[in-house]
């Protein structure tokens, strides 16, 4: 496996803040990475320095064996970038979006012209050509943003949130074609706070908080090894129930009306619970990304 | 090559001028009316109007009437217009409300790129509107019987706007680069931008305002444009105009490295 992008004590800061703090990842070619954390863990800013639009406090950075510092255009024409505002220009219609963004690539004229139909086919937009960006819905806004990030066919595609703010439809539309896309060798890099997005579409992943990684790892290995395969969500728990719990030595964590209780043993767990406590109110579930992301950062609001 | 701004500038400035361009013609009736209508009202209210009330001009514009001083300068108030608005309001617009730069920066070109294309269409502004102008103006003189713009005139005139065009867009990229929001620009219009309109020569002659003044009007770029246009239409261009050509020049240099230095200590962090 080809590593696509590598950083070494990646370290940005801002006066006072650390916003990425001295981290280390590695990208292989073809798979999907995601970059997941509450807002301020860093994200946006370690896709902005691997588009080379911000530069590195220390470190390194390389992006198909080329230096961020050094070689700035060369990755820029290598890369697509969705950011997380759709920042298309509302001075064109939606054809013409794709046409001029080829045009700062240098592709001339009628390879951008064909390119940019095939496209808006690929992204579901050809009847909407003509349409001006401020008629057309924010889940084809992302679409063609998608769209006009692959107009120099990229070898990596970064989505910073690709999803945030659509309905069920626009997603699941959008992570076909982000899969379509993996499937065709593009390297696919996310930023999401969306863990249902994270767990179907990223094949590793790291968990972020103000700047420094958490875990990295496969979805599924992460949830096997920090919470095991099920969840018993205990409602309205009283003192006693935390209490036996506790002695009961489970690994289990109070929110505000729940108590979580993460263990291999679902029934065995949850049977013990009502042969103690006859009126206890509780579920079963499996376990998921999002009770690995509650458990490392906190229930608590981070803003 | 990261910290050096002017080598990270490419042919690819181009793309941006182009992109301003598509969109200008795109709109181009909104875009070409005002700068017909505004000049025709000014000849007609400056001209016509209040200009038979003067006489006694001092030399060297003592030959000719007050239309003909005023109409030459008709143009480069056009022309300042033209790269003031496009790379204050127009740019700011793009950069801050529409993130047009952040999304041309995310392709090969720089931040660098993408302020001289900037620059390079807001000058082209200039020409633009200098060039209706001028053709108005000319077009009135022949109406009149009067000559107000002569054929070396037509020829001199697009130079000159370009040039001064330059000049005036990078000052107003400078001001871009510094304003913290669209209202702020409110300062270097009403600070800079109107007694410079004023001030410089374009509705009567320096020459007649205390010393004091007419020195500080030598650093108005609109007082060497106006007179870089108007001698030549009336024949008396001479070493002034050499002096004015080298102060566009210069003042050109060192304002696009200043909006280039400034833009990309604003947009790169």
């Amino acid at each position: 496996m080809t590593d696509i992008i590598v950083a070494r004590s990646l370290t940005k800061r801002y006066d006072e803040l650390m916003a990425v703090d001295a981290i280390d990842f590695t990208i292989h070619e073809r798979e999907c990475f995601g970059f997941l954390g509450p807002n301020g863990a860093g994200k946006t800013t370690i896709i902005r320095m691997i588009q080379c639009v911000s530069p590195l406090t220390s470190g390194s950075l390389s992006v198909l064996g080329m230096d961020v510092d050094k070689d700035e255009r060369k990755i820029k024409e290598v890369v697509g970038v969705v950011p997380q505002d759709n920042n298309l220009d509302p001075d064109f219609n939606v054809l013409k979006n794709l046409t001029v963004y080829a045009s700062y690539f240098g592709i001339d004229k009628e390879t951008a012209q064909k390119k940019a139909e095939e496209l808006l086919r690929f992204m579901q937009l050809t009847e909407k050509k003509d349409a001006k960006i401020d008629e057309i819905s924010g889940g084809m806004k992302r679409r063609l943003t998608i769209a006009r990030a692959l107009i120099n066919d990229p070898k990596v595609l970064i989505l910073d949130e690709p999803t945030t703010g659509l309905d069920p439809q626009a997603r699941h539309v959008i992570w076909d074609k982000i899969r379509e896309l993996k499937e065709r060798g593009v390297t696919v890099i996310v930023t999401t706070h969306y863990m249902e997005e994270a767990q179907r579409l990223c094949d590793r992943l790291v968990i972020m908080e103000t700047g420094k990684i958490l875990v990295e790892g496969e979805p599924n290995s992460l949830i096997a090894k920090i919470i095991g395969s099920g969840v018993v969500e205990v409602i309205e728990p009283t003192l006693e129930v935390e209490e036996f719990g506790k002695q009961s030595g489970w690994n289990q964590e109070r929110a505000d009306d729940r108590l979580f209780i993460y263990t291999n043993e679902n029934q065995e767990v949850r049977r013990k619970l009502q042969q103690r406590f006859p009126t206890i109110n509780s579920l079963i579930r499996d376990a998921t990304l999002e009770d690995v992301f509650l458990k490392l950062t906190g229930r608590g609001l981070k803003e | 090559m990261r910290g050096n701004v002017l080598g990270n500038i490419s042919w690819r400035a181009w793309k941006v001028w182009r992109r301003n361009a598509d969109v200008f013609f795109i709109t181009w009736k909104t875009n070409f009316l005002p700068s017909f209508i505004e000049p025709v009202l000014y000849l007609l209210a400056m001209g016509l109007g209040f200009g038979m009330f003067v006489s006694g001009f001092p030399p060297p514009y003592d030959k000719f009437s007050y239309v003909q001083f005023l109409a030459p300068a008709l143009v480069a108030i056009q022309a300042m217009y033209g790269a003031f608005f496009e790379c204050t309001y127009g740019s700011f617009v793009r950069m801050h409300f529409q993130k047009t730069y952040d999304a041309i920066v995310a392709t090969p070109l720089t931040i660098e790129d993408v302020i001289t294309g900037e620059i390079l269409w807001g000058a082209t502004k200039s020409l633009i509107n200098g060039t209706i102008v001028m053709i108005v103006v000319f077009t009135a003189g022949l109406v009149v019987g009067t000559p107000l713009i002569t054929i070396p005139g037509l020829i001199i005139i697009p130079f000159i706007c370009a040039l001064a065009g330059l000049a005036f867009a990078s000052l107003a990229m400078t001001f871009t680069a510094l304003v913290p929001n669209i209202d702020s620009f409110n300062y270097p219009f009403f600070l800079f931008f109107t007694p410079m309109f004023l001030l410089s020569g374009t509705f009567f002659p320096l020459g007649i305002l205390p010393r004091a003044i007419q020195d500080l009007a030598q650093v108005f770029p609109l007082t060497h444009t106006a007179n870089l246009i108007r001698d030549p239409v009336l024949g008396i261009a001479g070493a002034q105009d050499v002096f004015g050509l080298i102060f566009l020049l210069v003042w050109t240099a060192a304002f696009f490295y200043l909006a280039v230095y400034l833009m990309k200590r604003r947009l790169v962090n």
